[in-house]
């Protein structure tokens, strides 16, 4: 333990430090994101055999498909994409999806868990929670294991919900595909751990460090191309005193029930008999950013999903969820 | 012509809001990030002031702060903040942070990214995990308590690991009322303190702050009332004026290559995040460690070719000349060259609850590599507390000490302390395939020239010569699949022995002098492989040479064949 008396320095009650010139122009938040995430892409392309986009036409897809033609260029993305198909996405969504995958060139997946579509499975006729355990949650582990994929990237951010705050970057699957969050490999600096034995498997969050707000600024900065139902338009809603629901599903509608014109939009985008619609005026990115600043509650307060329970992000994560 | 003009009037309305929205994207743009970690005691109050910090900067939504409204410890009427941070369910359960959780708020100036660790002796590796990617590190004080043996393992490893800044924050003022004496006192100890712990000669500056995380006294504001005689900023303050991504414009060029990009015939790039230091096209570079030589052609990236380049950022960089890269590799500006050996001093935190041992494999990732560990021999370990050092022939989990470490294979490092990436690598038990510690390199020992002719040939000759490493490899398998791997490894050119009995001393004894020894046990398929002390793994196939081809490449991805 040397040390020498100058490698200490201390100021206690000086002026404000750091005040000494900048040598180098700030590049800007966003730009340091992306760094990082392109670093993270490239290290799963390079490390596992099989990994895969999941693909959630959303705005942090969105993002996230950008950052891997970033990472990668000029050679193509060097992995297909994966769509969970629950069958209750929005029309536009599945459009929208098909359009860009063809747009980046990148082979796209889709995967539906039939035997449960067919079954009728719905939010209504279940809880949301088993729906979304037979939808979603089997469906992902199905699709992956179909496939033998052995790495998957997710779009979540650690800013969406509590339990993901603690999530790794490199989220560490068992052969079933479960979270346990007490079994997390430690993760330091830019290192990551990318070995698995057969049937374990790797969730990458490349976008863990952005913030709803990043992402939002991003895909204006880029001019990233974005679902429609994000913009404010004219659109029929059943008006449920605050809350606006889509009408895409006829199961959702209440006896007597007739939709009204509300110019509306969507702010995250989800299944759509769990996705409610916010009033809103904004119908171009910058007043979306512009509303966004106005918001007081979170992206997933319109979401029915994160309200069943203290927790229940955390439990499904821990059956197998994203 | 009324219609007309209301219509202009709207135009004008949503250009003016639309104009404002464009000066705060504007502003938006010229933010940059600071990253810092957050270490106390339990019950310092460390969940209490970044739910603080998070609220009084509105980086809360309604909708979390109704749902902890009510509950929790804080008393009637006063929210507990620290329900906002305490994510897990056996976090709220226990009142404790038990895992890093990552934060975000963000001013006008910048945006944060706040680790926040626990802080019991027992998650020492939690924290050495918030700390190693942090510019700041807030090392919370309770005032009543004074500096405990936590704060200074917590300021420690943040030294260790390389933080620049160390904020202390001395809380719960409200409860010493707000003496001066107190914080001063703090202030003395802890001073004394960092210095004896400096670890590796990297300047850390240090702050103290008397803070009341509860009550939001110096907290986003300067308080003068509580603390008159404190002139200094409020810790926002400090955290908005800290200086944030290192300036590494003047270091050395350090470029790990993570990819080689290789679309077409046409182009052939490499891809990676500069670590340290700029370039611009034209730069000669040196390829490590094959020393070839070239100079930087472009620097590609989807938005565009740029002139010049630098730290953190992820670039694509193509060479004028032909040169043999390949991932794993590190370009380095020619003449600023890293160091390449295999044998070196680092500091070591022990992350697993199995502690260090030696005759295990582990293998050492730094910057986009993986190479085999040959040997690891702890040199002390340090009691972080009272920074005495001990001898000692293991690490035990969260435990810390200074180890030799050789690798099977040449690398290009640093010193930590000069630069973080090339100088930091994590662990990886090869068999649990945990990550089982973290290292920050020291001392950079001369490679040993392995053409030496002095004293007997050495196991780390053999291998050189013989592009294997010695092993003990067992197979259960039907006999054609025994001849036919010895057969393939002969092809190989491997030094393979064939060993008819079990005779542990012996297999060990030849194994360690650089042989492979092929202990076969007839058996009926599938076969299965034991790669020395690792699992039994079965080759789940019934054809002879898929069996051998796989039994090939688990040997070389235990880096047991090169
Ligand atoms: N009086 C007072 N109490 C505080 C202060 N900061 C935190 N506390 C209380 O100390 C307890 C522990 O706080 P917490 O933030 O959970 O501590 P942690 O374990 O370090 O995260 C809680 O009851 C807080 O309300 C402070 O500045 N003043
Ligand atoms: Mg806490």
């Amino acid at each position: 333990m040397l040390l020498t008396e100058s490698a200490v320095s201390t100021v206690s009650t000086a002026p404000i430090p750091g005040t000494s010139p900048v040598v180098r122009q700030n590049p800007g938040h966003l730009r340091l994101l992306e760094a990082e995430s392109i670093q993270i892409m490239r290290e799963v392309a390079s490390e596992f055999e099989r990994p895969v986009m999941l693909y959630s036409i959303g705005k942090d897809s969105s993002v996230m498909l950008r950052l891997a033609q970033k990472a990668f260029y000029p050679g193509p993305i060097p992995f297909p994409l994966l769509h969970i198909d629950t069958g209750f996405k929005f029309r536009e969504m599945l459009e929208f999806r098909d359009n860009m995958a063809k747009e980046v060139g990148a082979e796209l997946h889709v995967w539906r868990n039939e035997p449960a579509i067919a079954a009728g499975t719905n939010p209504i006729k279940l809880d949301t929670k088993r729906c979304c355990a037979l939808l979603k949650t089997q469906a992902l582990l199905d699709a992956l294991k179909h496939y033998n994929f052995d790495a998957a990237f997710g779009g979540a951010r650690r800013d969406e919900e509590k339990s993901r705050a603690k999530e790794r970057i490199y989220s560490f699957r068992d052969a079933a595909g479960q979270w346990d969050p007490k079994n997390q490999r430690p993760e330091l600096w830019n290192l990551y751990n990318a070995r698995v034995h057969p049937g374990e498997s790797i969730r990458v969050f490349p976008l863990s460090n952005w913030t709803e707000m990043d992402v939002w600024q991003y895909i204006h900065e880029e001019n990233i191309p974005i679902v429609d139902l994000y913009y404010a338009k004219e659109r029929p809603m059943y008006v449920r005193g605050d809350v606006l629901m889509p009408i895409e599903q006829e199961f959702v509608r209440l006896p007597g029930e007739e939709p009204q014109m509300v110019k509306s939009r969507l702010r995250s985008l989800g299944c759509s008999p769990c996705t409610g619609a916010i009033r809103s005026e904004a119908d171009t990115m910058p007043k979306i950013i512009a509303e966004l600043l106005s918001f007081r509650s979170s992206e997933r307060a319109n979401r029915v999903i994160d309200h069943d329970q203290e927790g229940s992000m955390e439990i499904k994560k821990r059956e197998g969820y994203f | 012509m009324a219609s007309l003009i209301t219509e202009q009037n709207q135009l004008q309305k949503d250009t003016a809001s639309v104009f404002s929205i464009e000066k705060f994207l504007e502003q938006e743009r010229g933010k940059d990030l600071l990253r810092f970690s957050t270490a106390g005691s339990v019950d310092d109050g460390k969940s209490t002031l970044i739910g603080r910090l998070l609220y009084d900067t509105r980086s809360v939504y309604d909708d979390h702060v109704k749902s902890i409204e009510g509950k929790g410890t804080a008393g009637a009427g006063v929210l507990d903040f620290a329900l906002l941070t305490d994510g897990l369910r056996a976090e709220r359960e226990q009142g404790i942070t038990i895992d890093v959780a990552y934060r975000y708020f963000s001013t006008e100036r910048r945006k944060f990214i706040i680790a926040d660790t626990p802080g019991h002796e027992q998650y020492t590796r939690n924290m050495a995990t918030g700390a190693s990617t942090a510019d700041a590190a807030i090392v919370l004080v309770d005032a009543r308590k004074g500096v405990l043996i936590q704060s200074r393992r917590h300021a420690y490893i943040a030294s260790l690991l390389g933080v620049r800044h160390v904020i202390v924050a001395v809380n719960k003022m409200d409860l010493v009322a707000y003496s001066e004496e107190v914080f001063q006192k703090i202030q003395q100890d802890f001073e004394a303190f960092l210095k004896a712990a400096n670890a590796d000669g990297r300047p850390v500056e240090l702050y103290f702050l008397p803070v009341s995380a509860l009550l939001g006294v110096n907290v986003a504001k300067r308080s003068p009332e509580a603390t008159p005689w404190y002139t200094g900023p409020s810790l926002l303050e400090l955290l908005e004026a800290l200086p944030s991504v290192e300036d590494t414009s003047g270091a050395a060029f350090r470029f790990p290559v993570q990819r080689v990009v290789r679309p077409d015939q046409h182009f052939r790039g490499f891809a990676g995040q500069i670590a340290s230091g700029s370039i611009h096209a034209g730069d000669a570079v040196t390829v490590l460690p094959s020393g070839r030589k070239s100079k930087v052609e472009r620097i590609v990236t989807y938005d565009g070719d740029l002139k010049e380049a630098h730290a953190p950022f992820s670039v694509t960089l193509t060479l004028e000349d032909e040169v043999d890269i390949s991932r794993g590799d590190l370009l380095v500006r020619s003449g600023d060259e890293a160091q390449l050996s295999r044998r070196f001093a680092a500091s070591l935190v022990w992350m697993d609850a199995q502690a260090l041992d030696p005759t295990r494999l582990y293998l050492l990732k730094h910057t986009s590599h993986t190479v085999p560990v040959r040997e690891l021999s702890v040199r002390h370990r340090v009691d972080v507390g009272t920074l005495e050092e001990f001898s000692a022939d293991t690490l035990q989990m969260n435990e810390i000490g200074v180890l030799e470490v050789e690798t099977r294979r040449p690398i290009a490092l640093d010193r930590y302390a000069e630069v973080r990436v090339t100088g930091a690598f994590v662990l990886i038990d090869a068999r649990t395939n945990a990550t089982v510690a973290a290292g920050m390199v020291r001392e950079i020992h001369k490679d040993e020239p392995h053409a030496s002719k002095q004293g007997p040939v050495t196991a780390a000759q053999r291998a050189e010569r013989w592009g294997h490493e010695g092993e003990v490899v067992e197979l259960n398998a039907p006999a054609e699949v025994a001849d036919a791997l010895e057969h393939a490894l002969f092809d190989l050119g491997a030094v393979t022995v064939r060993a008819l009995q079990r005779a542990p001393a012996m297999n060990a004894a030849l194994a360690s002098s650089g042989i492979l020894v092929l202990v076969h046990h007839e058996s009926e398929a599938p076969a299965h492989l034991k790669i020395g002390e690792g699992p039994a793994l079965e080759i789940a196939t019934d054809d002879i040479n898929a069996a051998v081809e796989e039994i090939l490449k688990q040997l070389r991805g235990h880096k047991i064949l090169q």
